[in-house]
């Protein structure tokens, strides 16, 4: 039997979540105050879990990196948040919803995680609405909706191109009133570096205050990590400069099981690369799929401008490969295909690697005002970064890492294998699969920080009170002596080269060897270079300053060190997914016309990796996923 | 292109500040503002110096973290943020200053990093509407007018990036201050709690030591997320309307 139980209640699947908050243990209001829970991160799972949390009466400690819990990289989501409330009475439906992440997913997640979150979607909207979250109107008074990539119906709601800006500002204001109340504690500008685990159970955190330098510990009763994805791994992607993978990873060494890291999700449209000196990838939302049309020129090496390009030498593949689906087709597609189209020579631009997004047809069909309404900001970043006028001549773009479905395992309950820690948000593996569909992290999001975790996280505490250790237990000395060293050792390697141009150079590696196609032989290459990459680093990395004082230096020298053994073990993961699904395309594993080929006989499963110290090969747990509801098919966006 | 940097460096809150001189060289056109001083940062470690320490996160105009006063401009010369600034709008062998946003109300923490946690403070002592969560009603129960709901999301656009007091010879937050009140000032969700939220907002900015408007209308030309002045206006109708209804009760 599995190490793993993943807990899923008994049952029909749509009556699970409702008879699981049924059986779930409750506390009691005068008991509740004696809790503390520790909650990393301030973005839409971190957000919602704390202000929720403290609305129940739970004293909340939340910590960020930013200066301000607000500037959490769920700002810069533009597209959307689904939810299955038929609005537009499309045929729409809850189990429509479920059906279409679960296919979007590749069949990889969880079928009982999934529908919990297409039934809680509807109540996200309500809770956002009443918090005064200005999404988009129609005339009448009603939200509007639109419809997104990989489905069908429209059932995206958005306020413009910045529904992640506007949601996640309700989030945080709900978080402004509980600190007000007094029952949330924040900390913002302060980083976890370690996991404090006493006698088998998550009860404590160190971290590094980023003005002072000064190192902590801070007890509670629970753990509840919101920290993001691991996407910089690849150095450029389209997270913030600030996201990485500290938090989940210092836990995963702790005993955390780290599921599936090698999901990946590249977006395809995003602002191509420039120049070496580039610092991070430019998402254009998806949205813009809606009216935009995808093309590259037919002929190899075409060097005329886009406009003087006739119609009849033109390439619109994702209609033409997929013409139910069209622009609409999911993400991992559509990033392939522009891939291949790139690789067969037809890319556009200086480099070479990007495809049009073109407006023209829209323009004609609705006007420019309309395509403003809905588009201008996006059009204006566009602008501001290339210099091109998105109205008057089409959008270059190309894929960009975007988003990582892999993270610490954790069961229904969303709590780890590691009693006490809870992992929410994109920082857990658990609804998207091996793909995540367009304006379904926001949902996640929050789903998992407003409804879920406040149900579930009775289940741990009520055997737990009493039980918060001291931060002058032996364990959290000793954490905090690690972190110590760790940070001493780092200042003091005072070698020749930038923490930054370790960064690029692995970020590239991971890109060549493990990005949007990998391969068995590519993949054995950046097993074995990575180790010399990482040793190098220890060796030759010139970190400036000091501890005691502010350091970004320092604070980026310790992701790196992180992502520099993360990327070994995504390495490994995709080399043991002998399969090709959503995100993880392995060039082995596909059919005759380019597409996934998935192994359901011997990957319908999870695979979650145990830590076994410095130089051991973590340990290669799995998990059996059950389809039970969805027939296992192949996918099928033609 | 090569450039001459004048740029603001202090060690911390407590000390002193200076300008100094710095010369970036080989830098790309199509290069943002940041990675041109990522570029001066990498040139000042290889030599063993200590990098520039400034704000920045998302690097797609949305998070507000990133200042800078570029030649005495808050954010620069194109009305966008720091990061969304590209150095196609400087010339070759042109000399600029880069110093911090400047304002009372947010205290220098090291180079050309300011705090501005004043403004999250204000936001907590009103700047929210009471929600529960779980108890919503249907998000369609509520009929928002969509010339309302474009109000609201137009206010609702601060990235709170602080550029608005850097850029006010009175270090004024009312632009800022303004654009929340204004948010739930237009929806009909945001009445309930509409006068206590501008007296207890105002009342926190002025104890930060945010300055008052005095119509410069330098807020709205700095501005990235393109904020109206008009939120003043409604911040200036709603105060004295609350301070009166409040003193009535």
């Amino acid at each position: 039997m599995s190490v793993l139980d993943s807990k899923i209640p008994a049952g029909p699947l749509e009556k699970k979540w409702e008879k699981h908050k049924f059986e779930s243990k409750l506390i009691n209001p005068a008991n509740k105050r004696k809790y503390e829970v520790i909650i990393v991160g301030s973005g839409l799972a971190g957000a919602s879990a704390a202000a929720s949390l403290a609305e129940l009466g739970f004293k909340v400690k939340c910590f960020c990196y930013q200066d301000s819990p607000r500037r959490a990289h769920s700002i810069a989501a533009q597209g959307g948040i689904n939810a299955a409330k038929n609005y537009q009475n499309d045929g729409d439906s809850v189990f429509r919803l479920f059906y279409d992440t679960i296919k979007g997913g590749d069949f990889r997640a969880r079928e009982a995680n999934v529908y919990r979150l297409a039934e809680i979607s509807a109540n996200i909207i309500d809770q956002c609405v009443a918090q005064g979250v200005p999404f988009a109107r129609e005339y009448g008074g009603l939200l509007a909706n639109r419809s997104f990539g990989g489905a069908q119906v429209s059932r995206t709601f958005y306020a413009r191109g910045q529904t992640g800006q506007q949601l996640l500002l309700g989030a945080y204001s709900s978080l402004n009133r509980q600190i007000a109340l007094g029952n949330v504690e924040m900390f913002p500008r302060t980083e976890m570096l370690d996991l404090v685990i006493v006698d088998g159970h998550a009860k404590g955190i160190v971290t590094r205050d980023m003005v002072t330098g000064a190192v902590q510990t801070y007890a509670a009763d629970c753990v509840v990590l919101a920290s993001g994805g691991y996407g910089n791994v690849f150095y450029l992607s389209t997270n913030a400069k600030g996201c990485n993978v500290t938090a989940t990873y210092r836990a995963h060494k702790k005993g955390a099981f780290f599921a599936n890291p090698c999901y990946t999700q590249i977006h395809p449209t995003c602002i191509p690369v420039s120049g070496d000196y580039q610092s991070k990838l430019t998402l254009m939302s998806e949205s813009l799929r809606n009216d935009g049309r995808v093309w590259a020129p037919k002929n190899k090496g075409e060097k005329r401008p886009p406009q003087q390009i006739p119609e009849a030498e033109r390439d619109y593949f994702l209609e033409r490969k997929y013409p139910s689906f069209g622009n609409l087709a999911p993400r991992d597609i559509s990033s392939r295909s522009a891939k291949q189209v790139c690789d067969e020579g037809r890319g556009v631009g200086e480099s070479g690697l990007g495809v049009y997004l073109d407006f023209e047809e829209s323009i004609k069909r609705l006007g420019e005002n309309t395509v403003r309404e809905r588009y201008g900001n996006l059009f204006e970043i566009y602008e501001q970064i290339t210099g091109d006028d998105a109205y008057k001549t089409p959008m270059r773009i190309f894929p960009a890492v975007h988003y990582t479905m892999g993270g610490l395992w954790v069961d229904y309950d969303l709590m780890s294998n590691v009693p006490g820690l809870f992992v929410l948000g994109e920082a857990n593996f658990s609804d998207h699969g091996a793909n995540r569909l367009g304006a379904s992290a926001l949902m996640q999001g929050l789903a998992d920080g407003y409804f879920v975790i406040p149900s579930t996280i009775g289940n741990y505490l009520t055997h737990q009170l009493g039980k918060r250790p001291s931060v002058d237990h032996p364990e959290f000395k000793k954490a905090e002596a690690d972190v110590r060293a760790r940070t001493s050792r780092l200042l003091g390697i005072k070698g020749r080269r930038t923490v930054d141009s370790f960064h690029r150079e692995l970020g590239l590696l991971m890109w060549d060897l493990c990005g949007m196609a990998r391969s068995e032989k590519s993949l054995q290459r950046a097993l074995s270079r990575i180790p010399s990459l990482r040793e190098e680093f220890w060796q030759n990395v010139n970190v400036t300053g000091g501890n005691e004082e502010l350091n970004q230096s320092l604070e980026k020298a310790g992701r790196v060190a992180d992502f520099l053994e993360f990327g070994e073990l995504m390495c490994l993961d995709a080399l043991e997914r002998k399969e090709s699904c959503g995100g993880h395309f392995r060039e082995e594993f596909q059919t005759p016309d380019g597409e996934a080929l998935r192994n359901d006989q011997e990957f319908a499963h999870v695979a979650a990796w145990e830590y076994t110290g410095p130089n051991s090969k973590p340990v290669r747990h799995t998990e059996d996923l059950q389809f039970e509801n969805v027939h296992l098919a192949t996918r099928s966006y033609k | 292109m090569n450039l001459k940097l004048k740029v603001w460096r202090q060690k911390n809150a407590q000390s002193e500040g200076k300008i100094v001189d710095y010369e970036a060289q080989n830098i790309p056109a199509d290069a943002s503002f940041l990675e041109m001083l990522d570029i001066l940062n990498e040139q000042l470690q290889a030599k063993g110096e200590e990098p520039v320490v400034f704000d920045h996160d998302c690097r797609e105009g949305i998070c507000g973290a990133c200042s800078l006063t570029i030649n005495g401009i808050a954010h620069g010369p194109s009305a966008t943020t720091t990061c969304q600034l590209y150095m196609r709008h400087f010339k070759d062998g042109q000399t600029i200053f880069i110093e911090p946003f400047r304002a009372r109300a947010f205290p220098v923490v090291r180079d050309l990093m300011v705090n501005r946690s004043a403004l999250d403070r204000i936001q907590r002592a009103g700047g929210f509407i009471t929600a529960r969560v779980g108890s919503a009603q249907d998000a369609n129960s509520i009929l928002v007018p969509k010339k309302d709901a474009d109000r609201a999301m137009e206010a609702a656009a601060c990235i709170q990036c602080g550029a608005c007091v850097a850029s006010c010879p009175n270090a004024s937050a009312m632009l800022f201050v303004g654009a929340k009140v204004t948010h739930f000032a237009s929806l009909p969700q945001g009445q309930p709690e509409r006068q206590q939220r501008v007296l207890q907002m105002v009342r926190k900015m002025d104890e930060e030591g945010f300055g008052n408007c005095s119509n410069h209308y330098e807020c709205e030309a700095v501005c990235p997320a393109n904020i109206p002045i008009s939120v003043i206006g409604q911040l200036n109708r709603d105060y004295p309307a609350a301070l009166v209804k409040d003193s009535v009760v």
